[in-house]
């Protein structure tokens, strides 16, 4: 323990703390900008800088460690100065039209800017002008990049994908594209959206479909349906102060019939589909092992699906070619359900609210139109784009009621719940696999082991005489290092599941954002608690599936499911993939 | 009213010239990793502002140069531009009236043949070609890239042991580095920037000579894989070391009598005292591999037993053949190689210079060390005779400054033309044409004959230093790739169509450094691993000290002693002096750890294995 005195305040703290922690732990807040704890800790703003007694230079408090006796004053005239030059000088390069910035009001530099009382500036601007294909999902608006390196570091670090890295030097230094690649649409991004949840203004964004909901939903020809992911109930109603106990997909639902779209459904559904069908496949290919490929890999992550085809096309193959649970909802809403309704499929237009960048391109893939045609699902939003439209329909979420979900696509089971978190669609699978193999239901909590945040995580069960080898993954990292292993034969497993986003769905790319926190635990936790206390928690209950499969489908891996649920992942194809 | 005065600086002056200071060690630290094209630009500027202004071309035209070329970095140029910008300077060099102007032009000319492909790269990409990232320079400067924050932070903990242990990380020759290494590691420090680089050799020296025991790392399970190293100097053991931590079984062959190449018999000891050689090679020898030395590869054994009888064969055989000057008279009884020369006081048969004349023909370090080898030996007056300017050597400037201390005489401008027998046809002089120094040609000087007679310089001995060759011809006709007298290896150490085969040190590289050569040895013991299926890791756990904090007030270098001339002379002792404990604590201070202050606590900073 080394005895440290921060403003005025003695206290102890552990060898090797930092500044900032140790300051923390005295009740000190010292103000950060590029500071990401675990992730970002390189001193490149100098805003968290403090004096040392002793020390004519001033020390940044993220990464450097306190020494037993020493005084720091976090916010002394010199202090206070340097800081307020440094965020001045970042101000001078940042396009600052607030107003009209997609991160105003959740921007770290804003923030700052306001808590010093920053009013003019004492230099004049040099914003660069930004170029970037509006069209692309992931959108990099350079006049406001602040170069703290955070989305380099969690796109090198956290994903292994290293789409994003310092180019040029001196005063030209800023982020670009891997000079590997020549733009971003050729770069072999994932479309995972990490670098978005982890810049700290509005650099990074998604491409706003907001206004082509509006005028599906202002076309009085076509009929709106919505679906939302099971990682949406987790955390849409965080930016308006809400718990995920009080912002339930009813109350999301009502805020939808108040925008006037028609039907709201739930992805939960189609999660429940994807495992009949990724489960029959698993089921049918273990009994049939020796024409088969093993690992079997899920396939509902579409930035996982583009890595891998990107990356390792070896790999492809072994993708379940059951479609994403978004990618099965289009394709029912567009022939069962148009059936249902007695309506025209072309007339549908359908809907997601999505916690990923990645469902976006996975939307406008060509071969993914097996109902009526036209794509199955016409438009994915991020749910931080369902946020602004309740803002822009001023609908206050605090104080409206819930609203049933439409059936029969609104039931989804607790097993479909869970496909929101790191390992959930494995165990989803596991509880319908049981029963699929002996014909009876296991304890619905019979493979919780599988929960976690451990990055690979390895399990084997017993499953009718059989060893099942099983493996869990997230985070891009991970999963090239499991695919490295693979590849060596290292290790082999019967299933894994792929989560591209740190911790799954729940700190998807598409999420809301809050600074210096992935809240992927406390998601998780959530859609956990909510399958606990569901009646329903087996994919193969859900009175939804029996129908659908009763009247429409006949059977899991049907002429009918593969036409509509099933994909080639060969159909299409990722820049520079053979 | 006084018709003269005498001209005095006035203060703006006086701080100017401090600044020109500042700016020459700064560009002096400028390291490896920065946009040619953004400093070219920042160049002209500062051309510009030395322009008198009288005339157009350096008046406007270096402005619109570097208009031009900032246009190119804002990614706002055409293909057009580059053509413009070369006319311009083109203009600029032919029609500037002095050479503020021309000078400026040219080096514009330079650049834009120099790295054509970084201008275009901006214009057709908008960003600079290539990653350009900030590595810590005194790291990525040392060919094997030892963890030189981390053992100077060690050092100024007291933490000797730990110090000396981290640079085995990396290079197993601490001792030897410590006190020959030419330090690549100290030409780019960010120190400089400060006020003078880090005496990083002298702190290695320092953490050695307070080492305890040479202590062997854990070794590896035993693979039972077979490596035969060919050659033990510092490369072949470098890689003998490294493999033997691994798990492999090493052989290690030497065609002389003791094991440590151009250490042993290319450093004279007063550089490297044997015992401190002996004492470290016997420390690597604790790793476990075997020796085999009188063995010469080629002519005691073949490669091709060697190959078959191992898994994997490093070929390290140095350059150790000498190179004639190819004049009348060289065959003269007197004439001596410094190959020879030094080989045989490497085996410690001493050569009898008492009373002689000596002259010696070069102008490297090897030159020097036989000059003052010579001196050391008895000689009564020792010349060296080289072709250009003093300053034009490509020994180090300290040792030129040494051997002069020594009682050296260093005849420059004189090119040898022959060698005059006597009546028993032994060595009588060496007769040479004073030179006149001309045109500057790729960066160096030629010379041509002086319109003066020529000067004979009596003497009874002769050494040739005018370097090494690489005696490649046996492994050649074994079918291993040479080209241009040296083994054609990859930056991997790998052969092309040989199959398990490495080479690395001076017989790829040509005569170079011994941190080369180690470097060598350790790239290809990585790779040799590699190749025999293994991924083993060469790593350290020592724990740095806390990043100490500095205001980095200048604070001068604390530059190596060497004992008074008069005394060092009289024999092969150790002639630099250690530093001092409080010198060595001052000296260390001064690191400004880039590992960790920069662009390092981003990217490129310390790797604890490889």
């Amino acid at each position: 323990m080394v005895n440290v005195t921060i403003d005025g305040k003695q206290i102890q703290v552990p060898e090797n703390t930092t500044i900032l922690r140790a300051a923390a732990m005295a009740g000190v807040k010292i103000p950060t900008l590029c500071y990401w704890e675990g992730i970002n800790e390189i001193g490149a703003c100098r805003v968290c800088v403090v004096e040392v007694e002793g020390y004519d230079k001033l020390f940044t408090a993220c990464n450097n460690t306190v020494d037993e006796g020493m005084v720091i004053k976090t916010n002394s005239p010199k202090a206070r100065k340097a800081r307020r030059t440094n965020v001045e000088l970042i101000l001078s390069q940042h396009n600052s039209n607030c107003a009209t910035c997609v991160r105003s009001g959740n921007c770290n530099l804003q923030t700052i800017s306001n808590d010093l009382n920053i009013q003019e500036l004492s230099y004049d601007k040099e914003v660069p002008m930004p170029k970037f294909n509006k069209d692309f999902p992931l959108i990099r608006d350079d006049s406001k990049c602040i170069k703290c390196m955070r989305c380099v570091q969690v796109c090198d670090n956290i994903q292994n994908s290293h789409v994003w890295d310092v180019i040029n030097t001196g005063s030209r230094t800023t982020v670009g594209v891997n000079p590997k690649a020549n733009c971003l649409e050729e770069s072999g991004c994932a479309l995972c959206g990490q670098c978005i949840k982890h810049c700290p203004v509005g650099a990074l964004r998604e491409r706003d479909d907001t206004d082509r909901l509006f005028e599906a939903i202002e076309d009085p020809e076509k009929i709106v349906v919505m679906q939302i992911a099971p990682s949406i109930r987790t955390a849409w109603g965080e930016p308006f102060g809400l718990k995920p106990e009080f912002a339930t997909v009813e109350r999301l639902c009502t805020a939808f019939k108040m925008m006037g779209i028609d039907y709201v459904f739930d992805t939960n559904f189609t999660a429940d589909l994807t495992i009949m069908e990724e489960g029959s496949e698993f089921v049918d290919k273990l009994k049939n092992a020796d024409k088969h490929k093993f690992p079997m890999f899920t396939s509902c992550c579409p930035a996982w699906v583009r890595h891998v085809k990107a990356h390792y096309p070896d790999f492809t193959s072994q993708l379940s070619t059951a479609k994403s649970p978004q990618g099965m909802f289009g394709a029912v809403a567009k022939s069962y359900y148009a059936d249902i309704l007695g309506v025209d499929p072309k007339k549908i237009f359908c809907v997601s609210v999505m916690p990923c960048l990645a469902k976006k391109h996975e939307c406008d893939i060509p071969n993914l139109n097996d109902a009526c045609g036209d794509q199955d699902v016409d438009l994915s939003l991020t749910n931080r784009e369902v946020d602004r439209m309740i803002e822009i329909a001023h609908i206050i979420p605090a104080a409206i009621e819930e609203t049933e979900l439409d059936k029969p696509l609104g039931i989804g089971s607790g097993a479909g719940n869970i496909f929101g978190a790191t390992g959930g669609v494995m165990e989803a699978a596991l509880r319908s696999a049981y029963f699929l193999v002996t014909g009876e239901n296991c304890d619905p909590d019979a493979f919780k082991e599988v929960r976690g945040q451990g990055d690979w995580r390895e399990y084997e069960f017993e499953l009718a005489g059989t060893t099942l080898k099983i493996a869990v993954c997230h985070t891009l990292a991970a999963t090239d290092k499991l695919l490295d292993a693979l590849r060596k034969g290292e290790v082999e497993y019967h299933f894994v599941e792929v989560m591209a986003c740190p911790g799954g769905c729940v700190n998807g790319g598409g999420q809301p954002i809050v600074d210096g926190f992935s809240m992927q635990e406390e998601r998780a936790d959530w859609l956990y608690t909510q399958d606990k206390n569901m009646q329903l928690r087996f994919s193969h209950e859900n009175p939804s599936i029996t129908a659908i499969y009763k009247d429409f489908l006949k059977e899991p891996l049907s002429e009918k499911s593969h036409h509509l649920l099933h994909t080639d992942h060969h159909g299409w194809k990722m820049f520079g993939e053979e | 009213m006084s018709r003269l005065s005498i001209t005095t600086k006035n203060q703006a002056q006086t701080t100017v010239e401090t600044l020109y200071k500042d700016l020459e060690r700064r560009i002096d630290a400028s390291q490896p990793g920065l946009c040619p094209v953004d400093l070219a630009a920042s160049f002209v500027h500062m051309c510009h502002t030395q322009s008198c202004g009288k005339c157009t071309p350096c008046r406007i035209g270096l402005g619109q140069l570097e208009n031009l070329m900032n246009k190119v970095l804002d990614g706002e140029a055409e293909e057009e531009t580059l053509d413009v910008i070369e006319k311009t300077a083109e203009g600029i060099f032919a029609s500037a009236d002095c050479a503020i102007g021309s000078e400026a032009a040219r080096m514009v000319l330079k650049g834009i043949k120099g790295f054509r492909d970084e201008y275009e790269s901006h214009v057709k990409y908008g960003k600079c070609g290539g990653s350009h990232h900030q590595a810590v320079p005194c790291i990525s400067l040392c060919p094997a890239h030892v963890d030189i924050p981390g053992y100077i932070a060690l050092i100024h903990d007291g933490r000797y042991e730990d110090a000396v242990n981290l640079i085995r990380k990396d290079n197993p020759f601490p001792a030897a580095c410590g006190m020959i290494c030419e330090h690549p590691c100290e030409a780019d420090c960010r120190r400089n920037m400060v006020d003078d680089p880090i005496n990083i050799r002298g702190l290695k020296r320092y953490a050695v000579e307070h080492e305890d025991n040479i202590k062997t790392p854990a070794k590896a399970e035993p693979t039972g894989k077979k490596v035969a190293v060919i050659g033990g100097g510092p490369g072949g053991l470098s890689a003998a070391y490294y493999l033997s931590l691994m798990g492999h079984d090493v052989t290690v062959y030497e065609q002389r009598k003791q094991l440590g190449g151009m250490l042993r018999y290319g450093i004279p000891s007063y550089r490297l005292p044997r015992e401190v050689l002996d004492r470290e090679i016997e420390g690597l020898k604790q790793t476990g591999f075997k020796t085999i030395t009188d063995t010469s590869v080629g002519h005691d054994i073949t490669l091709e037993e060697i190959r078959k009888a191992n898994d994997a064969v490093f070929v390290s055989i140095g350059a150790h053949t000498d190179k004639k000057i190819g004049i009348d008279g060289e065959d003269a009884e007197g004439v001596t190689s410094a190959v020879d020369m030094l080989r045989a006081i490497g085996d410690n048969e001493m050569p009898d210079y008492n009373g002689l004349d000596v002259v010696v023909v070069g102008g490297g370090n090897v030159a020097m060390d036989v000059a003052r080898s010579a001196v050391r030996l008895g000689a009564k007056s020792v010349k060296v005779i080289y072709r250009r300017r003093k300053q034009d050597m490509t020994a180090l400037a300290e040792e030129i400054e040494g051997a002069i201390a020594d009682h050296v005489e260093i005849v420059d401008l004189h090119a040898p033309v022959r060698v005059e027998k006597g009546s028993d046809g032994k060595l009588k002089s060496l007769v040479a044409q004073p030179q006149l120094i001309g045109a500057i040609e790729n960066g160096r000087p030629t010379v041509s004959a002086a319109d003066t007679p020529e000067v004979e310089f009596a003497c009874d001995k002769l050494i040739v230093a005018i370097g090494q060759g690489i005696d490649s011809t046996k492994l050649e006709r074994e079918g291993i790739k040479v080209e241009r007298g040296r083994i054609s290896a990859l930056d991997t150490s790998d052969i092309e169509g040989a199959d398990g085969v490495f080479a690395g040190g001076d017989c790829v590289t040509g005569p170079a450094t011994v941190i080369k050569a180690i470097a060598g040895g350790k790239v290809a013991a990585a790779n040799i691993d590699e190749y025999l299926g293994f991924n083993h890791e060469i790593k350290s756990d020592i724990e740095l000290p806390r990043v100490r904090f500095s205001d980095h007030e200048p604070c001068g270098r604390v530059n190596m002693r060497e004992l008074p001339a008069d005394e060092r002379i009289k024999d092969f002792s150790l002639m630099e002096v250690c530093m001092s404990d409080e010198e060595a604590c001052q000296e260390s201070g001064r690191c400004l750890h880039c590992d960790h202050f920069g662009y390092a606590a981003f990217r490129e900073g310390r790797s604890v294995k490889w």
